[in-house]
Parts: C-alpha cells; sequence; structure tokens
C-alpha cells in the first residue's frame, strides 16, 4: 500500500516539474530542475526493482548530466528569451501523440503482472540459466556483460563516439582576445575555494567517491554496479574536485591526455576481448573459450570488458567536463 | 495496481508530450535540448515499469534464498544502454551548442535563422 | 571456427577495433589511412560474404555464442550482403577520393577525431544491417548517427553548426521513436530477435499495440530516412558537411534507414496486420508522390550545387517509398534496385562537386560557368549521372524507373496515376540537370572570376570514374543487383524464389 502512494507521489512529482522546467525563463533554474528531475526518476526506478538502473539514472542524469549542462550554460546564456509561440503545430503535435500514447497503453498488460508475455519467454531462461552458465549474482550484469554483450560493446563506442565527437568541436584551446558575452568567466570565478565550507567538506568527500566508484565496479557482479555506474561515479568525484579547486588544479590532478588515453584504451580493451575470443576458437565476444573452463572464461572476459566500460566512461565524463570548462578561459 | 498500472504509462504519455512540445515550441537552444532529455527519460520509464513483478525484487539472487521471484533483468539492460545513449546524444549536443554562440553569438534559433538568410 | 566462420562478425569488429587506434595514434598521415586499411578489408569481407549468400542461404552467426532469442545474432542474408556491400564499398571510395578534398576542409589537428568517427560511422551502418536484433538496430543506429553529427560539422562553414544541431534533435526524436515502437513490440512478444518477433506478433491478441508499434517505428525510421516531410534536416546536413563526408553519407546512410524499414514492415507486420498492403499503400504513396515534387521544385529552384543534389535525393527517396508501396515483386525489386543504383548515381555526383568546390573554391551554380570548358573530365562524369537521375537507357537509373513502372501497370487506375507521376518527376529533373549543364557548357565565365585551368587532380578523377562507371556497367548488365534485388524481393515477400 505505502509503495503505491510512494509511487503515485513520484510520478506526480515528475509531471509537475517536467511542467515547471517548461516554464522557466531562467536557464541556471531549468537545469537545476532537470537535475532534480532525474533524481525522482532514479528513485522511481527504484520503487520498480531496478536497482542497477536507478543508480544509473543517478549518477549519471542527476550527476553528469547537470554538471554538463551548467558548463554550457555558462559558455551560452543565461535566459531563455524565446518569443511566444506562434503557431499551433508544437502544440497538436504533441498532443496527438500524447493521445496515441495513451489509447495503445490502455491495452498495456497490468502493471507487475506475472503472467505477462514478457516474463514468461527469454526472461525466465536468463534466470534460470546465469548460476549455471555465468554463476554470477547480479542477473543484470550477467545480461549485459555477457549475453548481450555485443549491445553493450555499441553502447561503449557510442560514448567513445561522444568523446571524440566533442574533443573534435572544443578541441582547441579558444585564441586569446576573443570576446566573451554576457560578463561571466571574468566575474565570476571557476573554482570555490573563497568559500570555506564547500572546499573542505568537497575535498574530504572526493577521495570517498572514488573509492566508492571503485567498489561498484569491482562489486558489480554481486549487487548493483558494474562499469558504467564506476566510471560515472569516479568522474564525478573528480569533477567535483575540479569544481571545488578550480580547473587549472582539476587538469593537473587528471591530466588531458591521460583521460583521453583512457578512453580509447577502454574501447580497444572491449573489442580485443572480442577479437581474443575469436582468436581462441570462439565466436565474437564469447568469453568461454578464455580460460581453462567456461565459467571462469565468463568471470574472465566480464571482468575485462567492465574494466574497459569503467575506463571509457570515466575518461570520457572527465575529458568532456575540462573541455567545456577550459573552453572559457581567457 | 491496475490504477497504478495506467496511471505510469500515462505519466510516460504526458512527459513525452512535454518534452516534444519544449523541443518544438522553444527557439533557445539550450532549454531544447533539456526538453530533448525529458523526452528521452520518458521512455525509460516505458520500459521499466515493464520490469516490475507482483512481490519481486531486483534481480540479484542471492545465495541460500530459494523460490525468489525478481524482476526482469531485460528492460533494466536496455535503458542502461539507453541512458548512457542519451548522455552521450547530449553532451554532443551542448558541445555544438558551445560552437553556435561561439559562431553566431547567440543560441536563439530565430535570431540565427535571420543571421543566416543575410547572404 | 575457421576465418571463414567468422566473416559476419569481422565486417564490423576490423572497423571497431580501429577506431580507438586510429585516435590514439597522433602521426601525420595515420588516420587517413588507418581509417582507409579498415574500411577496405571491411569491403572485401562484405563482398565475401556476398558470394556465399547469392544463393539464396541465410548466414546465422551468434555473438558471444548465445543461441536466439537469449542472445544477439547476426543474420546475413542477399539484401543485407547487398546493403554491406554498398555501405563499405561506398566508404572506401569516399575514403580514396577524399585524401586531398578532407586534407583541405578537415585540419591537421582534428584528423584523429574525424577519421575515427569516419570508421564507427561505417561500423554503425554495417552493424545495422546485418544484425537481427531490434534492440541492436537502435545501439548501432545511434553510433552511426552520433558520428555523423561529429563528420557533418566538420565542415568549415559556421551554417554547418546550426545544421548539425537541426540534425541531431531530429535524429534522436526519429530514433526515440523507434525505441518506443521496439517497447511496445517487447511488451506484447517478449522479445527482441527479428525473426522470433515475426513468429510471435502474429499470435497477439489485442492489435491496438502492435498498430501504435508499427507506426512509431515507421515514423522514427522515416525520419532517419529522409522520406518526405520529415527530410527538414537532409539538405542543410549535406550542403554543409565536408564534401567527401557527403560522398559518403548521400550513398549510404538513408538507404540504411530505408532498408531496416523495409525489413521491419514486410518480415515482422506483414504476417500480423490484416490489410498491412492497403496501409502500406495508403500510407506510402501520397508521401513518395508529394516526395518526388517538392523535392524535384525545390532543386529547380536552388542555387546551391549540393543543396540541388540534396532536394534531388529527396525526390529519389521518393521513388523508393513508392517501390515500397506497391507491395508486389517487381514494386520492391525496383525500391531495392534503386537504393543500390542512387548510391551509385549519388555518389559520383557528388564526388563530381567536389571536384569542382576544389578548383573553384565554390559550390554556387551561377559561379560555374564554363566548367564544361576548364575541367571537361569532371563535368562529363557529372552529366552521366543526371543522366542517370533523369532515367534515361544505359544509365542505372533507368532500370529502376523500369521496375517501377512494370510494378505499377499490375495497379489498375493507381498504376496509371503513378506512371504519370514518374514521367513528370522524370521532366522535373531533366529541368534541373539541365540548368547546371547550361550553365558549365554554355556560359562563358565572367570576367572578374578567378580562372580555372586545371583539371581535378587524377587522385580524385579516377575513383569518380571507377564508380560512374560501375553504374553504367550495372545498367548495361543488370543481372548481378537485379538478380539480388528480385530474391531480396521474394524473400521479403514470402513468395517461393
Amino acid at each position: 500500500m505505502m509503495t503505491i502512494v510512494f509511487s503515485l507521489f513520484l510520478l506526480t512529482m515528475l509531471v509537475i516539474v517536467a511542467v515547471a522546467i517548461l516554464r522557466t525563463d531562467n536557464l541556471f533554474t531549468a537545469v537545476m530542475l532537470s537535475g532534480i528531475f532525474s533524481l525522482i526518476m532514479a528513485a522511481n526506478f527504484f520503487v520498480l526493482d531496478a536497482a542497477d538502473v536507478a543508480l544509473t539514472e543517478a549518477v549519471i542524469g542527476a550527476g553528469i548530466s547537470t554538471v554538463l549542462f551548467l558548463g554550457a550554460l555558462a559558455l551560452t546564456a543565461e535566459h531563455d528569451h524565446s518569443p511566444p509561440v506562434g503557431s499551433w503545430v508544437p502544440l497538436v503535435t504533441s498532443s496527438a501523440l500524447g493521445g496515441v500514447i495513451i489509447f495503445a497503453t490502455l491495452q498495456a498488460p497490468r502493471l507487475g503482472d506475472p503472467n505477462a508475455i514478457v516474463h514468461k519467454h527469454v526472461a525466465p531462461w536468463y534466470l534460470e540459466n546465469t548460476p549455471l552458465l555465468i554463476d554470477v549474482p547480479n542477473v543484470v550484469t550477467a545480461v549485459l556483460a555477457s549475453f548481450r554483450g555485443y549491445d553493450t560493446l555499441g553502447e561503449v563506442f557510442v560514448v567513445f563516439t561522444a568523446c571524440i565527437g566533442v574533443m573534435s568541436l572544443l578541441g582547441r584551446v579558444r585564441p586569446r582576445g576573443e570576446l566573451i558575452e554576457e560578463g561571466e568567466f571574468d566575474k565570476r570565478t571557476d573554482n570555490l575555494r573563497h568559500h570555506l565550507i564547500p572546499r573542505v567538506v568537497g575535498k574530504m568527500l572526493v577521495p570517498f567517491i572514488v573509492l566508492f566508484g571503485l567498489y561498484v565496479q569491482f562489486h558489480g557482479d554481486f549487487g548493483p554496479g558494474g562499469g558504467f555506474q564506476a566510471g560515472a561515479l569516479v568522474a564525478a568525484g573528480i569533477i567535483l574536485y575540479s569544481l571545488v579547486e578550480g580547473g587549472a588544479r582539476g587538469r593537473e590532478l587528471v591530466p588531458e591526455w591521460f583521460s583521453g588515453m583512457l578512453v580509447a584504451l577502454g574501447a580497444f580493451t572491449y573489442a580485443a576481448v572480442g577479437v581474443a575470443c575469436m582468436v581462441m576458437g570462439g565466436r565474437f565476444l564469447d568469453y568461454s573459450v578464455l580460460s581453462h573452463d567456461p565459467v571462469h572464461g565468463q568471470h574472465l572476459g566480464i571482468l575485462l570488458i567492465e574494466a574497459g566500460v569503467g575506463m571509457t566512461v570515466a575518461g570520457v565524463m572527465i575529458t568532456i567536463f575540462h573541455a567545456f570548462s577550459r573552453r572559457g578561459i581567457r | 495496481m491496475a490504477l497504478l498500472g495506467l496511471y505510469n504509462y500515462f505519466v510516460f504519455a504526458v512527459l513525452l508530450m512535454i518534452g516534444l512540445y519544449c523541443v518544438l515550441a522553444r527557439t533557445n537552444i539550450v532549454k531544447s535540448l533539456i526538453g530533448l532529455s525529458i523526452f528521452q527519460s520518458a521512455v525509460f520509464l516505458l520500459y521499466i515499469s515493464m520490469d516490475k513483478v507482483d512481490g519481486g525484487t531486483a534481480p540479484i539472487i542471492q545465495e541460500g534464498v530459494e523460490n525468489q521471484v525478481f524482476a526482469n533483468p531485460l528492460p533494466q539492460v536496455l535503458i542502461l544502454t539507453a541512458i548512457v545513449v542519451g548522455i552521450s546524444t547530449t553532451a554532443l549536443a551542448l558541445a555544438v551548442a558551445v560552437r553556435i554562440k561561439e559562431a553566431y553569438g547567440t543560441i536563439e534559433e530565430d535570431k540565427i535563422q535571420e543571421m543566416d538568410r543575410e547572404p | 571456427m575457421t576465418l571463414y566462420d567468422q566473416l559476419p562478425a569481422l565486417v564490423v569488429a576490423v572497423l571497431l577495433f580501429t577506431a580507438p587506434i586510429a585516435y590514439m595514434l597522433r602521426l601525420h598521415g595515420f588516420p587517413w589511412a588507418a581509417a582507409t586499411a579498415a574500411v577496405v578489408t571491411s569491403f572485401a569481407v562484405a563482398c565475401s560474404l556476398a558470394a556465399t549468400v547469392i544463393g539464396g542461404e541465410t548466414i546465422i552467426y551468434e555473438m558471444g555464442g548465445w543461441p536466439a532469442p537469449y542472445g544477439i545474432v547476426l543474420h546475413i542474408d542477399a539484401l543485407s550482403a547487398l546493403m554491406a556491400m554498398l555501405i563499405t564499398g561506398a566508404s572506401s571510395a569516399a575514403l580514396i577520393f577524399g585524401y586531398k578534398s578532407l586534407a583541405d576542409e578537415v585540419g591537421e589537428e582534428t584528423a584523429p577525431a574525424f577519421f575515427a568517427a569516419w570508421l564507427l560511422c561505417t561500423a554503425g551502418l554495417v552493424g545495422m544491417v546485418i544484425t537481427g536484433d531490434a534492440f541492436n538496430i537502435f545501439v548501432f543506429m545511434e553510433i552511426s548517427s552520433l558520428s555523423t553529427y561529429v563528420l557533418v560539422s566538420a565542415g568549415p562553414d559556421r551554417r554547418a553548426l546550426i545544421s548539425t544541431y537541426r540534425y541531431i534533435v531530429m535524429g534522436t526524436v526519429g530514433a526515440t521513436f523507434y525505441l518506443i515502437g521496439v517497447g511496445f513490440l517487447y511488451m506484447v512478444t517478449g522479445t527482441l530477435n527479428t525473426a522470433d518477433l515475426a513468429a510471435r506478433v502474429g499470435q497477439v491478441e489485442d492489435i491496438r499495440l502492435v498498430l501504435v508499434a508499427a507506426g512509431f517505428v515507421s515514423v522514427g525510421l522515416a525520419v532517419k530516412a529522409a522520406v518526405f516531410p520529415l527530410h527538414a534536416w537532409m539538405p542543410n546536413a549535406y550542403t554543409f558537411a565536408p564534401n567527401a563526408v557527403t560522398v559518403f553519407i548521400a550513398a549510404a546512410s538513408t538507404k540504411v534507414s530505408l532498408y531496416v524499414l523495409m525489413r521491419v514492415d514486410y518480415a515482422i507486420f506483414q504476417n500480423s496486420i490484416a490489410n498491412h498492403d492497403i496501409q502500406l499503400t495508403l500510407f506510402l504513396v501520397p508521401l513518395g508522390v508529394l516526395a518526388l515534387f517538392v523535392g524535384s521544385l525545390l532543386a529547380i529552384y536552388e542555387r546551391n550545387l549540393k543543396t540541388l543534389l540534396a532536394y534531388s535525393s529527396v525526390a529519389q527517396i521518393g521513388y523508393i517509398a513508392l517501390g515500397m508501396a506497391m507491395t508486389s515483386v517487381a514494386g520492391l525489386t525496383g525500391a531495392i534496385v534503386h537504393m543500390f543504383n542512387h548510391g551509385l548515381i549519388k555518389g559520383g555526383m557528388f564526388m563530381a562537386v567536389a571536384c569542382l568546390a576544389l578548383r573553384y573554391r565554390t559550390v554556387n551554380v551561377a559561379n560555374l560557368a564554363g566548367a564544361g570548358k576548364a575541367m571537361p573530365w569532371t563535368m562529363a562524369a557529372f552529366v552521366i549521372g543526371g543522366l542517370g537521375l533523369i532515367g534515361v537507357p544505359l544509365t542505372p537509373g533507368f532500370i529502376s524507373k523500369w521496375y517501377l513502372v512494370l510494378a505499377a501497370l499490375d495497379k489498375g487506375w493507381l498504376g496509371v496515376f503513378l506512371i504519370v507521376v514518374i514521367l513528370v518527376s522524370s521532366l522535373l529533373a531533366v529541368i534541373y540537370v539541365w540548368k547546371v549543364i547550361e550553365v558549365a557548357y554554355f556560359r562563358e565565365p565572367r570576367a572578374n572570376a578567378v580562372p580555372v585551368t586545371q583539371e581535378a587532380p587524377l587522385a580524385m578523377l579516377i575513383p569518380t570514374w571507377i564508380v560512374v562507371l560501375t553504374g553504367v556497367w550495372f545498367a548495361v548488365d543488370s543481372s548481378v543487383p537485379v538478380g539480388l534485388a528480385s530474391s531480396a524481393a521474394r524473400t521479403l515477400l514470402g513468395v517461393a524464389p
């Protein structure tokens, strides 16, 4: 009963926050609200028994995404100067979309119904066979890293592409002498060093965040976690340090060549594991051939590719953050 | 429970509408991107709503506990991928927005269109 | 496991494996070399795969060793092998051709990122056509989309940036629609494997969710395929991208989304939705006709040569949509053959444009006066391509239109109307091709124009002519593409070969 009330409350809050984002003209408010939106979404995922996803949405949606938006805001504008909506097209299109979806989902299976088709076909096989074939307690990690490992390979390369995209767009430091409008960076400082409390508390938290990130990386087989969450957490720790101490010291701590190398190395590791499996006689990404018996091979394969994923995600998030933070410096 | 299920899908539909409306009706680039990320997040809600099983728990097999009912792991895997794809797109789009601001001096699409119309 | 058995995975793995290497090793000229080597290898693999399946077999390759539907499988038959050849071939041709052109437009500093993105774009497109899993299509669609955004944004003009932004927004909305559609399909069948979906969708009791899923998937893929009226992102993206990038994406990227649309529609929805063919006709015929007229008319009034060709592509995609709408073997054969032929035609034409741009430093049609004399070989290649757009016999465009007309003859009054439409649009194509020919051959260069005396470098001319001549060869001896397309059409429609 309490779950239902809580769920209804969270869902309603989602809608309210989304409407608030739509209506506000101040972009800073909108970005902060979108961070809150992601956090409420993460709580909702947790209520729906999706622990891994809740962790990922919290770190990436509420954490990294908010920081990236703020970084972009500092370089672009503070207010939304949109003119009042001239045509009826957006309203009609959105309403039609919503109407179609509501119409369709009236026939959807009841929430939580154990006899729904989705729970009867592929999912029971995963739940039964993971202990036998892969022997990893977290079934989500088993499916992500092994059964559907090809998808995860694709995902790592999507993140890699985003990194090379941001680097190719924002790679060069801006030539000196160019005017920055609306006076952001010369009026603000890019660190919090003269604010004592954030500085002290922030610096104390950074090692714990990084440690927790490493824990999540290696414990992802046994509990919620894995490469994506871990990489994002470690990156969040480093970003917090950069926010508190200033971008220059952040770049001293984790130089850009290092994070760039991590990015490429992680993606390369994943692809290399796949090729190694082929060389050793199995299919692409068939970890069973990596070791003396299939289950150990699976463990080894999952360990290696999760490491690759963690390296790439951490490297990408840090690189993108540094690209944004150093762009505005005169 | 049926009410909760319908409400889940209803909220999904509403968030989709709000996200798409924000993308279409607002000319500020950063605002549109926030709307785009709301639009993508709504889809996550759709998939994760499918994974719940009555009386189930997160699909982590505990040793020694028999007859556990688990939630469906597959939508969770799909959405983990989709979240990461979403942030990648957002990061790239924000980098493009920063470059647009540097090249055009503004991130309002109507002003950019005016500037581009002049030969 | 012999090397032969691993070919399906290799076609993508080679590209993915090389991308981080191309990005990491920042030696002069290395990124281009690594990218070209990887793409050409991938093309060779795709050709040998095509040779295997040309007889009508299907290769199923289980990724990670897990059987379908629990794991992801690659599904390669005649059509997917043909598409893989088209993509890797276009990519190799554009890379080899573009060495000088890209060195001109993309700086040394961004070269590693640019070529890594090129490799990933090719990998994403190939991954989309060889996979047999609906969600995997989404992942590789996003790989190819994100890398295309990176490639397009590398254009030298600042309008490349705003074009990229608009492309990002429309592309992401399209991909998300596709994701919603797959979500609904999963909700009613519990599986993601395309063959399994095809088998199970027919057993679903309530058709409403399947219909809505079909709608979302189709609209999402239509955005990516630049089907009218969702084509708005395309003309600017093609115009302001670096020229070699336009060669590649014009030849390959929209075709892949059209291919996926064909697969999903015919494999999954055909047998489960009653009157599916009538619905498809109702939906696609008006859009195809509008695409033909609007695309051709906008091309006629356009002053920028690249934008003109982009609008012409909108029209040509209309032909493919019409072919799909006529759910018959002849219609689908025409559509598939045209995907292939249009790739050759537009690839060649954009290559000619890149040659012109290298020497004239502009792509404004009015400034290209006298190009017929100054750069005869380049303009001749362009003219042959233009004849292909019109559909003159002995050009590849003729073969596709022939099959479309054959298909239309079976359709009664609608067919007659479509034949008229095809003829009128061919006439419109004559107008916009003639516009360019007239300026190039029959007008003298202006007095204050920079004189152009040199033909394009051989390194660019030779690939251009290879592509153009391949097109002509396939027009004269069309047995191979038509044979493959025809057997693919029969497979899609479930008719015995």
